[in-house]
């Protein structure tokens, strides 16, 4: 018996995943491990699933996902520091019929953007905002965020965050829950097959509440690792992601339509 | 003759807004131009001709609303004043940098810092020399008059599309506070979706059907790539010296001492060329329309022609005479007059300082 190569599992019959079409060939500048590009791709699936690729407008921030736009195959704006929502807020109103999505890492919603994510969502804006949170400036080399849990090492933390000099970690999809603009509002992770599934079915519900036009902004927090700016290997990135970073920022719904969740 | 209308000059900016076919205004209010949005929320632009209107959370905001509005090939426009401007210089870097036409109306008042909310023309290194980072101009144009607060509304945007660049209506509080008789151009139809998308190949506005998609973006980490944007933008600018400057001269021919002003400075000095030829002495002045690009051409015939001396009349402690001299390059006098920190300067007081500083001088 001859030995069964890859040529012979790849048929078009055997195939039940491939890449979507709206994600680039080009390669990740992500750091291996790193959860952004899966949470690229199943952005990008959904879109493709529901058919609107000719009819998205995406807007990347500042920080890691800086180039998102070099990776997802819509039309796509680079916005300045923060700014992602006040971007997103003219497109939408101006096209209303078009789909308009956020992508934003913590540094840049819940920090030098704050003022634009918390108006957006008070205002109900009907777009989605994705919203990558690693607790840490992994662009810049590895800094505090706004996200950083307490004691926790970054490079301007190099003794661990010191709540009383340095402040409290900011949970934003909570604070953004309470506004009466939000829509549905969530935490999901991306670590493992079956949170991906979940985050992918999140990702979806948001859309399509935009596509329904429910009134106001779906907000998907996505609770990612950053192995490099951790300093450590990407599973045990994961691993201290579960053990640390999910008691503070726990999974799940936190509002849907437009109800907030009672836990 | 189109309607005729006594208004402020925040008013016809407004108007003309309207009426120019803006898709968007997102603002932000600051005295002294307030009554641009007011107005305009009064007006129910979205009943009239679906223009959105909205008060945003901040200038900073509001300008990145623009980068967002008009990267999708809509005409977009906002308003403030001096503090709000450089709270939006970080934007106009941005849009300038991605290229993204829009128009932006600063109604200057008295600075530095939060300054006074009376007239000035202290924001004119800001508008011209680039005030936020990076290698990029602006496409400037001075009113001096409420009905070019008007006017200059269609022509900016016309401008500001022509070049895919920001387009900056620089007035002052006295202009935007002013009531003058205004007769308004009749409404120019806002553009259709399909005719946005068909006009404006380069807009993110959903990626063409079988076609590629667009990104609208002012980073390129490769610096050879960087630096040949940078030279494109710099091409455009050139193109825009060579065939948008604009000014206007009064009295120029015989004149012997020429007054360079524009806004309200301008119409201040046109009272004192008038004092000055009672006395016989022949002034005449020089109103540049576009400050940049600048009208060095005027300036340096006339440095030619023999004029005895420049006074560069502005609101400020003396930002445009450093262009004034650049043109003359110390061929003939050049001085400079004007009270700022939100104090106007008298027609009187420019024929003195002419007086002084150039003829006795």
């Amino acid at each position: 018996m001859s030995e069964i190569t890859l040529q012979d599992i790849i048929k078009p019959e055997n195939l039940v995943y491939k890449k979507t079409s709206l994600m680039t060939d080009k390669a990740l500048s992500y750091c291996p491990g790193c959860g952004h590009g899966t949470t690229h791709r199943l952005i990008m699936e959904v879109i493709e699933e529901l058919g609107q690729e000719n009819e998205t407008i995406g807007v990347a921030p500042v920080g890691c996902s800086v180039l998102a736009y070099e990776f997802m195959n819509v039309d796509m704006q680079e916005a300045a520091h923060g700014r992602a929502p006040a971007l997103a807020t003219a497109i939408k109103r101006l096209w209303p019929n078009k789909v308009v999505f956020t992508y934003q890492g913590d540094g840049d919603l819940a920090a030098i953007g704050t003022a634009e994510t918390i108006h957006a969502c008070n205002r109900g804006e009907r777009i989605v905002m994705v919203f990558i949170n690693n607790g840490i400036y992994g662009m810049t080399g590895g800094q505090m965020a706004p996200t950083t849990l307490p004691g926790m090492k970054t490079a301007t933390s190099p003794y661990g965050r010191d709540i009383a000099t340095m402040g409290n970690p900011l949970k934003m999809t909570e604070l953004v829950a309470t506004l009466p603009g939000t829509y549905y509002v969530t935490r999901q992770s991306v670590q493992t097959p079956a949170a991906v599934r979940k985050a992918r079915k999140a990702i979806k519900k948001a859309f399509q509440n935009q596509l329904d036009g429910k009134p106001g902004v779906s907000f998907i927090e996505v609770v990612s690792n950053c192995n490099s700016g951790w300093k450590m290997e990407p599973v045990q990135s994961n691993t201290w992601m579960e053990e640390n970073m999910f008691p503070f920022y726990q999974l799940g719904d936190l509002k849907v339509d437009g109800k907030l969740i009672d836990k | 003759m189109g309607e005729l209308k006594l208004m402020k000059g925040n008013e016809a900016l407004a108007e003309a807004a309207i009426r120019a076919g803006v898709d968007g205004y997102f603002g932000y209010p600051i005295t002294p131009q307030s009554e641009v949005i007011e107005y305009l929320m009064a007006e129910k632009p979205f009943e009239r001709t679906g223009m959105v209107v909205l008060q945003a959370e901040s200038e900073v905001a509001s300008i990145n609303m623009l980068y967002g509005g008009g990267g999708t090939g809509k005409k977009v426009m906002t308003s403030s004043s001096s503090p709000g401007i450089s709270l939006m210089q970080e934007g106009l870097s941005y849009l300038a940098g991605a290229e993204i036409p829009c128009v932006v109306a600063n109604v200057v008042r008295g600075g530095p810092g939060l300054g006074d909310i009376q007239p000035a023309q202290s924001d004119y290194f800001q508008s011209v020399k680039g005030g936020g980072h990076g290698d990029y101009r602006l496409l400037v144009l001075a009113p001096s008059s409420v009905q070019e607060m008007s006017d200059f509304v269609p022509l900016a945007f016309d401008l500001a599309f022509k070049y895919r660049t920001p387009a900056l209506i620089v007035s002052d509080g006295l202009i935007g506070q002013m009531m003058e008789k205004v007769e308004l151009f009749d409404q120019i139809p806002r553009l259709t979706d399909e005719e946005v998308i068909k006009r404006h190949p380069w807009a993110t506005n959903g990626k063409p059907k079988g076609g590629e998609r667009r990104i609208l973006t002012s980073l390129d980490l490769d610096p050879h790539k960087l630096e040949r944007h940078n030279w494109h933008l710099q091409e455009k600018y050139k193109t825009i010296e060579e065939n948008e400057v604009r000014f206007e001269m009064l009295h120029c021919e015989d004149a012997e001492y020429i007054i360079v002003a524009y806004g309200s400075s301008a119409r201040i000095a046109q009272k004192s060329i008038q004092l000055a030829r009672e006395k016989g002495i022949k002034v005449g002045l020089l109103r540049p329309i576009t400050l940049w690009p600048f009208p060095k051409k005027p300036i340096d015939e006339l440095t030619k022609k023999g004029v005895k001396g420049f006074l560069s009349v502005e609101m400020s402690a003396g930002q445009m005479i450093e262009d004034v001299k650049l043109v003359v390059e110390g061929r003939t006098k050049v001085e400079h007059f004007g009270r700022y920190g939100g104090v106007i300067h008298s027609p009187e007081q420019v024929l003195e300082a002419l007086e002084q500083k150039l003829i006795g001088g």
